[in-house]
């Protein structure tokens, strides 16, 4: 079924400036993976080497984070949304 | 590649920098509003944040997906974009750390003070490679007066 995933900001570089594109996905899982095959750039900014998403990247599905549904494998209806959201992580970086 | 400097008010970096003093010596965070165009990138308001990382606060900070949203809905509210984030180095310098470095995506910029003692000393913006390998040094320029565009 078809989906809007909405991309932040920071990410349009990788997808030729398009605030939003439409894929045909039936799990979270699914649409990440259609849209990181049609823009390969995006696969390193959300994933990270072991193939899990990274810590900071966040995804909802309209306005639920699917950490409190069934993350990945979230289901899709037709016309969803699916945004992805950073959470923003950092610090000095040595003991306190 | 060289890039525009950012610019900010002065009185906006006077308020990172008040923030950052007021939590020391835990990391202060927030987000920076602004415009962002071919030839510039400014500065135009700030967006204080909590530092969720309640568990170790003097040298981590987080901002949470649901904050960052309400980062994009203030930006969008005030007809401007959402254009990085803010936050202290207490007692460490103004470079970003290898844990930086792990949560960063490019584009956003990245500014950091350093608070020495519980003082505002120097102050940096980074913005991430593309290949996120490295951050490049983002040359900060403060303004007098806002942008004519707020």
């Amino acid at each position: 079924m078809a989906v809007k995933v909405i991309i932040p900001t920071p990410l349009r570089a990788y997808t030729g400036r398009k605030e939003a594109v439409e894929v045909q996905a039936a799990t979270v899982a699914e649409a990440l993976s259609a849209l990181t095959n049609q823009y390969g750039e995006l696969k390193k900014h959300l994933f990270a080497d072991d193939g899990r998403l990274r810590s900071f990247v966040n995804v909802y599905v309209n306005d639920e984070d699917i950490r409190y549904l069934q993350k990945d494998q979230t289901g899709l209806r037709e016309g969803d949304t699916v945004s992805i959201v950073p959470s923003i992580a950092g610090g000095a970086g040595r003991a306190a | 590649m060289s890039r525009a400097p950012l610019k900010i008010h002065d009185e906006l970096m006077r308020r990172i920098h008040a923030h950052g003093v007021e939590t020391y010596p835990h990391e202060c965070c927030g987000a920076l509003l602004g415009r962002d165009g071919d030839e510039s990138r400014e500065v135009l308001d700030l967006l204080p944040l909590a530092n969720r990382r309640d568990d170790s606060p003097r040298n981590r900070f987080e901002v949470t997906a649901d904050d960052v949203r309400l980062a994009e809905k203030t930006a969008r509210e005030k007809r401007i974009e959402l254009i990085g984030w803010y936050h202290s180095h207490p007692d460490s310098p103004a470079r970003p750390s290898e844990f930086d470095r792990e949560h960063a995506w490019p584009w956003y910029s990245y500014i950091i003070v350093s608070v020495q003692k519980g003082e505002a000393r120097d102050t940096t913006s980074w913005r991430l490679h593309d290949d996120r390998a490295a951050y490049d040094a983002e040359e900060i320029e403060t303004v007098a007066h806002p942008a004519s565009i707020k």
